[in-house]
């Protein structure tokens, strides 16, 4: 079985950002960056797949720009056989992205599509339900747990997805996409020989052009802005004084 | 304008949130229906005939569209959608899980978790876990949007929408329903509890965090806990409150132990009142708390749950 896993580069979930000041957008000169937390599950659920028998081959994927190549050699070291890159330096909304990664489906028939939930950047949490609906296929999004054969019979996976207030278990029919959700499982870190050998992986570079796709927008980002500051409050001296502050003036008891 | 505004709806009872997101339709303005899709839904419909300025609640009651499946439900939304120039769901997880879903079918862009309207083409929307608002402007023909329900009033109830059934028909060969486990807890889930009590690494281990439970029973609080205790194993991770993990916005959020990275900052600093309860006097909590008390967790908690 082969299995397709998208990735995308991001600020470090540990920095701290600032808005540009002509605020058109977040600064992200000279900042950390990172492969995105949920992308990282998503390749270690592809790894561990491959360790049970059942993935035959892992292709990583990712679109942005030149340097978005780094979190492709985060994949191939994490166990990836071989990366994509869809190369290009403008800001790629998620029906694009879906577009892309849709002509990539097209190429290489994966049987399974596996995605993070969202980006920590833009948050949109689409790019895997947008992916499903170009390819026809169904989704398991806000997966905790992928399993086959477990329950379900061939030719399809069953996932376990978080819900509000609990979880859900459906079946899809392969092929199919999954979206990771924090629990499904806990990454590793690449070890330094495999990250030495993902350099002689290969690594296929694209453009949007090439695969047809127009990477343009129906949405225009206008503005950003840093949220309103909150400010710090009072201490107060004992448990008494906390109940009667939360009680009397800020109205929460 | 007219807006379809898809109802959310668990065990036979309309969900709170979609009160919340027919006042964010308001906010848009035009004649706003609602869609009621599921199985056995009479009574559901009956609830969102109900709310305010709704014009219409469209039913399709059919096992198509039990437990909210997101590919039969999308194609339902695109058959139904020509109608409207906005869709509009809950940023909850069945609005996330379909919305997008939607959006790519009639290739246009969808907008997630708005936080305000600034016209019926422009929204905010929080972007970096809400550490940076983003203005976005639609150019498309149908804006196919999630709504915080937290930042939108909901309408009042008192309206007397018609009710009409959807006759449109789907098949669904790619997905199949197999179960579902609802946490049984009284307490209530972290997304959308009045009150939200987390704990850190100071609680130093996991059954420490029963400390908490004494004053959450109480409080009718949900418990979370910050990245620092989920990777110590204190806790499993779908307690984790912050960037990685749930964004909570409760009334009363009182932090345990917590030292306040920013990435936990960035899931709760949107609570209205912030307690930090901490040894470390220092700890950059107390910069966002309204309310700071410095001491010994373990002699804090038992006599807040006492007098409490």
């Amino acid at each position: 079985m082969k299995v397709l896993v998208a990735v995308k580069r991001v600020i470090d979930y540990n920095v701290k950002i600032r808005v540009k000041p002509d605020h058109s957008d977040v600064d992200l000169t000279n900042v950390k960056m990172a492969m995105n937390p949920f992308c990282e599950i998503a390749v270690e659920e592809a790894v561990r797949l491959k360790e049970k028998g059942v993935a035959t081959e892992i292709v990583a994927v990712t679109v942005g720009p030149k340097a978005a190549q780094e979190q492709l050699r985060t994949a191939l070291a994490l166990g990836a056989d071989r990366a994509i890159h869809i190369e290009t330096d403008e800001r790629v909304e998620s029906l694009a992205v879906a577009k892309l990664l849709k002509a990539v489906v097209d190429e290489e028939q994966p049987d399974l599509v596996i995605l993070g939930k969202q980006a920590i950047d833009t948050d949109n949490n689409q790019t895997g339900q947008m992916l499903a609906a170009l390819s026809g296929m169904g989704q398991g999004t806000f997966a905790s747990e992928v399993a086959f054969g477990d329950g379900v019979e061939d030719g399809y996976v069953r996932v376990t997805r978080e819900i509000d207030g609990g979880l859900q278990s459906v079946a899809l029919k392969l092929p199919a996409v999954v979206t990771t959700d924090l629990r499904l499982n806990e990454p590793r870190y690449a070890k330094l020989p495999d990250i030495m050998k993902a350099k002689k992986k290969p690594l296929d570079s694209r453009t949007p052009e090439a695969l047809g796709v127009a990477v343009s927008s129906g949405l225009e980002l206008l503005k950003v802005e840093t949220p309103a500051e909150r400010k710090g409050g009072v201490k107060v001296g004992s448990v008494d004084e906390l109940i009667d502050k939360l009680k009397n003036e800020a109205k929460v008891l | 304008m007219s807006i379809l505004v898809l109802a959310e709806h668990h065990e036979g009872r309309l969900s709170a949130g979609t009160a919340h997101v027919v006042g964010a339709a308001r906010a848009i303005g035009g004649d706003i229906d609602i869609l009621v899709a599921g199985e056995h839904v009479a009574a559901i419909a009956e609830a969102a005939a109900k709310l305010d300025g709704v014009s219409r609640v469209r039913v399709a009651d059919d096992a198509a569209y039990a437990h909210q499946l997101a590919e039969p439900l999308a194609d339902l939304l695109v058959q139904l959608a020509g109608d409207y120039s906005h869709v509009l769901a809950a940023a909850s997880t069945d609005g996330k899980n379909v919305l997008p879903r939607v959006a790519a079918l009639k290739d246009v862009s969808q907008i997630s978790e708005i936080l305000s309207v600034e016209s019926a083409d422009t929204f905010k929307r929080p972007i970096y876990a809400g550490n940076a608002i983003a203005t976005v402007q639609s150019s498309d023909p149908l804006k196919v949007i999630t709504v915080r329900t937290t930042a939108f009033d909901p309408v009042s109830e008192g309206g007397a929408a018609t009710i009409e059934p959807v006759d449109a028909v789907v098949s669904n060969a790619l997905s199949r329903f197999i179960g579902e486990e609802l946490a049984q807890n009284e307490r209530p889930e972290l997304g959308g509890a009045r009150v939200v009590i987390s704990g850190g690494r100071g609680m130093g281990n996991g059954d420490n965090f029963k400390l908490l439970d004494g004053i959450a029973d109480k409080l009718g609080a949900a418990i979370g806990a910050s990245r620092a205790a989920v990777d110590a194993g204190f806790v499993p991770n779908d307690m984790q409150v912050g960037q990685t993990g749930k964004i909570v916005a409760p009334e009363l959020y009182i932090a345990v132990g917590i030292s306040g990275a920013i990435q936990h900052l960035a899931g709760m600093k949107d609570s209205k009142v912030i307690v930090a309860i901490n040894k470390d006097d220092e700890a950059p909590i107390f910069q966002v708390a309204d309310y700071g008390l410095v001491g010994d967790l373990f002699e804090i908690l038992p006599e807040l749950e006492q007098k409490l």
